[in-house]
């Protein structure tokens, strides 16, 4: 066996798909990077002409929105917001439903039932409009956005740890450990989660595109934290300038929309490698 | 009949305790606002005496320990009295009821373009597999399947309204139409193909997919080769006995959307001023007006419910080996 790194690549590039999402992700998460080096002031600053066009001034290559903030720049310190929201969003829905599905799937009867109608209950409630209601409760800050997103997205990994773990907990390694007098919290956590975790991955990369989308529905509806620049706020902002200058909210979309599809590309690329017995399904 | 009528109670049973679920986060949520009724209401009426402040708590039972406060609610709640909105002067079940038919309109008219564009796009998608058609069919589905749905509400709006001319810009009504009852159906139309379009092309996305891999994967099994050598028509068997099996893993995804497919609504409903619950969500957020909030919610939440059991006694007619859990 070669090295799992290589070999990990070896199985991932042969999914071309998944190839380019990767590379487009690479480029937002330059632009994320580098956005503090080429545009160092705060990008909410007023610095030119409103409704530049793009292609128009060589010092605002992407022009200029409403009061005249350079979109380029806003662009750019966006990208680092919706990456750090999504992936931490994904991170705290990974850890709820974690935690819900496998106490649901390793000890079963009430304690399944009970957290199942827990479960339905998140489930049932329209997601937007929850997160709306808690973000306006609690106040539009970014951890609340945070938080909120990832209170709507955990319910579909907890139903598949649960699966996972219904099927696993009955296995020899898992009889055998309890045999050996191991903890119920020590076999969940070092015996059967290694096992469950790769459907997982894959999932938890599926939120962050999710928590993407609803993290720029927020800020569209203006109710996310409004001193950060984020690309679901320009849209919201350019949309009363739809009859001169529609490029406002063109281009941030287009960055949301290529974003997203990157992280749902990288997904299918990650079950590839690592579900390949569900490959063609 | 009698098969019927119990899973019904069954689910119904079930539901219960989500139901009361629901109710306790969201009574939780009213709590953590920042003020209480009361105080919404002195600011609405602009009642500033503490003593008069004081006398409606008691009244409304604000003064009370919070768990007999949680009774209350649930009480109230029973009797379908969600709480009362100061800024329209109407009770909340009224308000919402108000809006909700805009809003039914919305959300039938999306699922029912996307079930049959999303279903029709599976189906061509599967019978013709790894053709130019499918290919294409993929890359369509996946880019709105990433696409923000206000985003394409908007540039739909562009395209359409600003710089064709075709379509009305926002709302549900021309101001000052044609009353005739023809009329006025033509004028809801134009007003509802964007709107619809730009909440619809998302899920059609979804059933795209669900439904190409479920029709090749209905299309291996056993009594298809029957039926082929049978000699049946590839027609025939690709519309009478895949696409009926393949029905229902969309079937429960549809269940399954609902609540999410609603939750959208409040963004697509923003972008276009279209009159239904999901501004009115949007309008009492921005005011603060939490008992609102919260109704809308919770009649949300319940209407997911009796949605999502029709779609279960729909699936049981599907596939009558289906029990009920």
């Amino acid at each position: 066996m070669a090295n799992p790194v290589t070999e990990f690549w070896r199985r991932y590039r042969r999914n071309g798909a998944a190839v380019v999402g990767l590379a487009i992700l690479c480029v937002v998460v330059a632009m994320a990077l580098s956005a503090p080096v080429f545009f160092p002031t705060n990008p909410l600053r007023l610095v030119g002409p409103a409704e530049l066009w793009p292609l128009t001034d060589a010092r605002f290559p992407l022009g200029t929105d409403s009061l005249g903030r350079d979109i380029a720049a806003q662009l750019a310190h966006g990208a680092g917001t919706t990456l750090i929201i999504g992936l931490v969003a994904s991170l705290v829905a990974t850890t709820i439903g974690v935690g819900i599905g496998a106490a649901a799937g390793y000890y079963g009867g009430l304690v399944d039932d009970v957290l199942m109608r827990f479960t339905e209950i998140f489930q049932t409630i329209p997601n937007l409009i929850f997160l709306l209601a808690l973000v306006a409760v609690l106040g539009p800050k970014i951890e609340h956005v945070v938080i909120g997103i990832g209170l709507i997205s955990w319910t579909s990994v907890a139903r598949l740890v649960r699966a996972e773990f219904m099927t696993l907990r009955e296995r020899e390694f898992v009889l055998a450990s309890r045999a050996m007098g191991m903890s119920d919290l020590r076999i969940i956590v070092t015996q059967i989660l290694p096992n469950a975790i790769p459907p997982v991955i894959v999932l938890a990369s599926l939120i962050v595109a999710g928590a993407v989308l609803f993290e720029s529905a927020l800020a569209f509806l203006g109710l996310s934290d409004p001193n950060i620049a984020s690309w679901g706020g320009l849209i919201g902002e350019g949309r009363l300038l739809i009859r001169t200058s529609w490029y406002v909210c063109a281009l941030p979309g287009l960055a949301i929309l290529l974003t997203v599809l990157a992280l749902n590309l990288i997904g299918d690329g990650l079950n590839d490698v690592l579900n390949p017995m569900l490959k063609n399904r | 009949m009698n098969r019927t009528f119990l899973a019904v109670r069954r689910r119904l049973l079930q539901a219960v305790p989500v139901v009361f679920g629901i109710v306790a986060i969201i009574f939780l949520l009213l709590n953590l606002s920042p003020g209480d009724l009361v105080d919404v209401m002195a600011a609405e009426e602009q009642i500033s005496d503490p003593q008069v402040l004081e006398q409606i708590r008691a009244e409304y039972g604000l003064d009370k320990p919070i768990y007999v406060q949680l009774a209350n609610y649930v009480w109230n709640i029973v009797h379908l009295d969600l709480g009362y909105s100061f800024r329209h002067s109407q009770p909340v079940w009224d308000v919402i009821v108000e809006r909700l038919p805009a809003t039914l309109i919305l959300m039938s008219v999306s699922m029912a373009l996307a079930l049959f564009i999303g279903g029709l796009a599976g189906v061509v998608a599967s019978i013709k597999v790894n053709t130019l058609y499918d290919n294409l069919i993929s890359v369509v589905a996946i880019i709105f399947f990433a696409a923000p749905s206000f985003w394409i509400g908007l540039m739909m709006m562009v395209l359409f309204s600003v710089k064709l001319g075709l379509l009305p810009v926002s709302g549900m009504y021309t101001i000052g139409g044609d009353y005739s009852l023809a009329g006025e159906i033509w004028d809801v139309t134009r007003h509802l193909v964007m709107p619809s379009f730009a909440l619809g092309l998302f899920y059609a996305a979804i059933y795209a997919r669900v439904m190409r891999a479920s029709m090749l994967e209905v299309s291996g099994l056993d009594f298809i080769r029957t039926a082929r050598a049978k000699g049946l028509g590839e027609k025939r068997v690709a519309f009478k006995h895949i696409l009926r099996n393949a029905l229902l893993p969309v079937v429960t995804l549809f269940g399954l959307q609902l609540g999410t497919m609603l939750a959208g609504s409040v963004v697509i409903e923003s972008v276009f001023s279209w009159p239904g619950i999901g501004t009115l969500v949007f309008e009492a957020v921005l005011t603060r007006n939490f008992p609102l909030v919260m109704g809308v919610l919770l009649f949300g939440s319940i209407l997911v419910v009796i949605a999502n059991l029709a779609v279960d006694l729909v699936y049981m007619r599907l596939d009558p080996r289906i029990e009920l859990r």
